[in-house]
């Protein structure tokens, strides 16, 4: 093996896990909004995704069906969609069942768990159970070769400009806008927010939607990945909860870099050894570093 | 009569007493013994509820790992049933006679060293007893020393179920991989298939359970059920009243994790097999859900939860497999929004003041009350009541309750 073909494996693999820190990211960075700033445990969280990637699969069907010579453009228009419906969707829910339980977080638990396994029932009702995956458009597939013997799918590549991009907007949003001030407001001192005029219980629900759609975005990048199933969400949502908290809940910087930290690892440590062991490690590093550390990577300074 | 009907009340005993009437005598005579195992299946969960009722209703802590616990214990049960099933005479086609078959299937040679204990039964007995207890003392002794509680302790223990499953279905040459640990067929040469053995451990289950129940009421009963209700409350209070409330939750999550393991023994003594799917992250949330469905304060309650769910799962799956979802996604949603004290405070709250009203008639004349009447007139679960009388029915704030059975 000559050092060139070191190189690019190298390279590939660093890719690799580049790739699942993009991925990691997308999924906690809408827990992060829910969880990290309001403190509302969706255990849903992954159906939202669901609902993005089954968007994009709808999109697909219908271009190919009435518009097939829009085939290659309707990608980005779906991407929208996703977040529309699942904001949509999350702002429906927040009015009909998270506002009442924002004093019980124990118990907003169990009632997301209820709803994540009738909105699974609903995707299985409505799309079947077989696992679907949508017509993507030429530009997506294939790969990219910059040399000899270097393969960089452009699917990864553009999941990894789409989390660039959405996690750039979400650190604006927080930081830049009126609404971010008021989510601020709002988790570092509710009544004190509410006293100066900014009206909390709106805050929320725009909150808990944006998290929502952004979880729609997560899933629609995802079709370019994987294929979708009912229940793919439930298998990411542990993970999503790990990666906001590990990255210290209450610091969107946190939760990069432990999506960062988790993804580096694990494809590290997979090279060495079975993809199992690499979760088990991977996962048994994070809890032993919770349990030491249990206020995360970066610990907000808000008093709670 | 009434010495004794008081101290019923006043102990919460009368809703056991008719807890162990239904399952001892009611269940066995009405029911065939298919119909029999099955509710001996859905027993070995209540000892999970039953544990939940008092990490999460009296110690205020939600674990959502407790199939971790329940499967450590069906596993460390099914490994010594797997051993003595597997001896050099009966598995001598393997290439490697006197190991597990799934072992031989997996190129290995060699029964791994951690398995050796499990070959002699005191010995796999109290692994099932000490090994989930233990691992749960080493995660929340970490975890509430820390001050960690909560959100943070349920999103943890769901880490380590995550672990351990991933652990067993990718280690397949020493745990049996997701088909699980399956033709587990007896214990010191007693076959557990037959119908006598079936009754025998379905009436040691029942008794295990109820002695379980009245522990956990005796604990309740105790100094340390008022702390851990005060903890919950209080947390703060308690500290600082001098005591160490981080070992008071170590206590609770270890006793759960132990009556869990204990339920995970029996379900595999019942069921014959163990599998990785009553360790994952689905069965540990709905074993919350028997308790909450049950009444999170209430230990009896979690057993007719946890009868009740299962007994819906499987007449809805097998019936209505498309409805089952939405009916399970209900009963989390509605019992959370609607009925947060589950059976047991819809009992409190509707029945209790109707029987109440009833007793109070027969009972204002002479000791007329045959002994017919006796069941109903036993308040089911009134540990704050005195002498039986109802209580005032003032309106609690959710979450907020008194003792009760």
């Amino acid at each position: 093996m000559s050092l060139t073909d070191i190189m690019n494996i190298t390279l590939m693999q660093g890719f690799a896990g580049l790739s699942l820190f993009s991925v990691l990211l997308l999924m906690g960075l809408g827990l992060a909004i829910i969880f990290g700033q309001m403190g509302v445990i969706n255990m849903a969280h992954g159906e939202f995704m669901t609902i993005g990637a089954y968007t994009i699969y709808m999109f697909s069907s219908l271009t190919e069906t009435f518009l097939p010579g829009f085939a290659s453009m309707y990608f980005p228009f779906a991407i929208a969609a996703a977040f529309c419906i699942a904001f949509a969707f999350g702002w429906f829910i927040e009015w009909a069942l998270i506002r009442h339980l924002y004093k019980r977080p124990l118990d907003t638990l169990l009632a997301t768990w209820g709803l994540s396994l009738a909105m699974q029932q609903t995707f299985r009702s409505t799309f079947g159970a077989r696992e679907v995956s949508p017509t993507l458009p030429d530009w997506l597939l294939g790969s990219w070769a910059p040399a000899e013997g270097l393969d960089i799918p452009i699917n990864g590549l553009f999941v990894l400009a789409l989390t660039a991009l959405v996690t750039g907007g979400v650190l604006l949003a927080l930081y830049r806008s009126r609404w971010g001030l008021r989510v601020r407001a709002t988790v570092a001192n509710r009544p004190m927010a509410n006293a100066t005029g900014i009206n909390t219980s709106r805050t929320d629900r725009l909150t808990f939607a944006i998290g929502c759609g952004i979880a729609g975005i997560a899933g629609a990048a995802f079709t370019t990945i994987g294929s979708t199933g009912p229940t793919s969400g439930s298998l990411y949502i542990v993970d999503a909860f790990l990666v906001v908290t590990f990255g210290g809940a209450g610091s969107l910087l946190g939760t990069v870099a432990s999506a960062f930290g988790i993804a580096q690892t694990q494809s590290i440590a997979e090279f060495f050894m079975t993809g199992s062991m690499a979760k088990v490690l991977t996962l048994m590093m994070i809890v032993t570093i919770l349990m030491l550390r249990p206020q995360g990577l970066f610990a907000s300074k808000i008093r709670r | 009569m009434d010495s004794i009907k008081s101290w019923l009340a006043r102990s919460g005993m009368g809703s056991v007493l008719i807890l162990a009437l239904i399952i001892v005598v009611v269940f066995p005579l009405t029911m065939d013994l298919f119909r029999l195992n099955l509710v001996g299946k859905y027993l070995t969960y209540a000892f999970v509820a039953v544990g939940l009722v008092m990490l999460w209703g009296y110690g205020g802590v939600l674990s959502l790992g407790q199939g971790v616990f329940f499967g450590l214990g069906g596993y460390m049960m099914a490994m010594f049933m797997k051993l003595e099933a597997s001896d050099p005479e009966t598995t001598k086609i393997q290439s490697t006679p006197g190991i597990p078959d799934f072992m031989d299937w997996n190129q290995i040679t060699e029964l791994p060293l951690w398995w050796e204990p499990f070959r002699h039964l005191p010995l796999a007995l109290l692994a099932v007893l000490l090994v989930p207890t233990v691992l749960a003392f080493i995660i929340s002794f970490a975890m509430f020393r820390r001050r960690v509680g909560g959100v943070y302790f349920a999103i943890i223990t769901q880490a380590v179920c995550l672990i351990l499953t991933v652990l067993i279905v990718g280690q397949q040459g020493y745990t049996g991989g997701v088909n699980g640990i399956t033709d587990l067929k007896t214990i010191l040469g007693w076959d557990t298939r037959t119908d006598e053995a079936k009754y025998i451990l379905y009436f040691l289950n029942a008794g295990l359970l109820i002695a379980a129940i009245l522990l956990c009421r005796w604990i309740q009963l105790s100094k340390l059920g008022t702390l851990l209700l005060a903890m919950r409350d209080k947390e703060d209070r308690v500290r600082f009243s001098g005591y160490d409330v981080s070992m008071f939750k170590v206590f609770a999550f270890c006793l759960a994790a132990m009556l869990s393991a204990i339920g995970g023994a029996m379900f595999v003594l019942q069921v014959g097999f163990m599998s990785p799917s009553l360790v994952g992250i689905v069965p540990s949330i709905e074993m919350v859900i028997f308790a909450a469905v049950g009444g999170r304060m209430s230990l009896v309650g979690a057993v007719y939860g946890a009868l009740l769910v299962n007994f819906g799962k499987t007449y809805f799956s097998e019936s209505f497999p498309d409805l089952w979802l939405f009916l399970m996604a209900a009963l989390f949603i509605g019992v959370v929004l609607a009925f947060p004290n589950g059976l047991a405070g819809l009992y409190e709250s509707h029945v209790k003041p109707r029987l109440g009203k009833r007793k109070d008639k027969p009972a204002s004349g002479a000791n007329s009350t045959p002994s017919s009447d006796v069941p109903p007139a036993i308040p089911l679960h009134s540990g704050a009541s005195h002498g039986g009388k109802p209580l005032a029915r003032t309106a609690l704030p959710d979450g907020v309750q008194g003792t009760s059975a």
